[in-house]
């Protein structure tokens, strides 16, 4: 039981795929700027990803492993193919925002890299777990992003006015800087700045030790 | 001519694929931490680029889009739906018979690239511009321009990202942004230096 519990929720903080991982960042950038586009992608991406893990990991045994590459594309590619064409016909407006993002969701380095990492050694059941845990993962980070970004950018939550702007006759004047693509690296590095010092263990050997004689030190 | 020219220039530096629209960005901040390697991945993507791009553009044009299937004899057949599947597929195969290639022909840059080779099916900055170039019904020529131009984007942004980060190496980051934080930070400042290019009309 705590097993099934570490492989749903570890993902969320200690063992997160932005965070810790290094996976899936193109789309955590680009698709940012609104809450409501940025769910909808999260859903996407938690979806595909579970199923993918549950099929690659059914299906596992029987796979060469040197052709496994060939196969595992294939079966995220159709699985994004049928996320697209849902997407399309129940939420037109947003997938038409999302753009190529949907269709990248075959290069997410989360879904490829958790159906080589996870599913290609367990059994059904967990490997879909691992899936929607990693999901979630990334839609915390996702969200925190988009929702920080969507409240300082044009003063609003999913679309609902939060900040009365100044154009309309209130007194929050937007930060233009937020709703351009470098504001989400700033905001991810210092997502991974709190979360490293929150969670200690997670921060990186420093490559190169800075000696005692450096004037640092002495400040 | 001149068409051709400003739309080589317009993928490297105006519509960079790694610092304007941040595709391929797992390879980016993951390989980009020596110059040497960043290079042979550098050149990878670009030799990649320059002949999928193209490819599928034929592909999409005379097998996928609407009507495509005409002089098969099927005018009102639409597989435009199986795009995201030939695309990638083409993507996989071409790296696999580059890597047969190089490894008979060009050995010196075989050994250079390793592992980054295969790696780079699963480059969103690749399937990204094949994408791209659906969306904005680029002809065959338009495409080879605009695949090789983005490669070469790719390259410069991946080799200017190494070479700071061979620096940083001896400066004094705190330890919570040390590693991946410090590097989303100057990715950042990259992307923001990359937006001067952004009004300029050619």
């Amino acid at each position: 039981m705590s097993n099934v519990k570490e492989i749903l929720f570890g993902p969320l903080f200690s063992n997160n795929p932005i965070g810790l991982q290094i996976l899936g960042i193109c789309s955590a950038l680009a698709v940012t700027t609104k809450m409501s586009v940025a769910i909808v992608m999260c859903i996407a991406l938690t979806v595909v990803t579970a199923f993918s893990n549950l099929f690659i990991s059914m299906i596992r045994n029987r796979i060469p492993s040197s052709i496994r590459i060939i196969v595992q594309m294939t079966i995220i590619a159709s699985l994004v193919i049928v996320v697209d064409q849902v997407l399309g016909a129940v939420a037109y407006d947003i997938s038409k925002q999302l753009s190529v993002f949907v269709g990248l969701i075959i290069t997410n380095c989360i879904v490829m890299g958790r159906a080589e990492a996870f599913a290609m050694q367990n059994p059904p059941g967990l490997s879909f777990l691992d899936g929607i845990g990693n999901g979630l993962g990334y839609s915390v980070v996702l969200m925190s992003v988009a929702a920080i970004r969507e409240l300082f950018g044009s003063g609003s939550m999913f679309g609902i006015e939060i900040l009365p702007l100044v154009s309309q006759g209130g007194w929050y004047t937007p930060m233009g800087m937020m709703l351009l693509p470098p504001s989400a690296f700033f905001i991810i590095g210092l997502l991974i700045w709190a979360l490293r010092v929150w969670r200690k263990e997670q921060v990186e050997a420093a490559e190169f030790k800075i000696g005692p004689h450096t004037a640092m030190s002495h400040s | 001519m001149e068409y051709y020219l400003s739309l080589f220039v317009r993928a490297i530096f105006i519509e960079n694929i790694a610092l304007v629209f941040f595709l391929g960005m797992c390879t980016f901040i993951a390989i980009s931490k020596k110059i040497e390697t960043s290079l042979g991945l550098g050149i990878a993507v670009v030799v990649v680029q320059t002949i999928t791009v193209p490819v599928n553009n034929l592909i999409y044009q005379f097998l996928l889009a609407d009507g495509a299937l005409a002089w098969a004899g099927f005018p009102e057949v639409d597989l435009s739906f199986l795009g995201l599947l030939s695309y990638i597929g083409v993507i996989a195969a071409m790296v696999q018979i580059l890597e047969m290639f190089l490894d008979k022909y060009v050995p010196a840059l075989y050994n250079s690239l390793g592992v980054f080779l295969p790696l780079i099916t699963v480059n969103c900055a690749i399937l990204g511009s094949s994408l791209f170039m659906v969306e904005r019904e680029y002809t065959v020529k338009q495409s080879t321009v605009f695949g090789f131009g983005s490669g070469v984007g790719f390259w410069l942004a991946i080799v200017a990202l190494a070479a700071i980060r061979e620096r940083l190496k001896y400066s004094n980051v705190p330890p919570g942004l040390r590693g991946l934080g410090i590097t989303f930070m100057i990715t950042g400042l990259m992307a923001m230096g990359f937006m001067i290019f952004g009004g300029i009309q050619l």
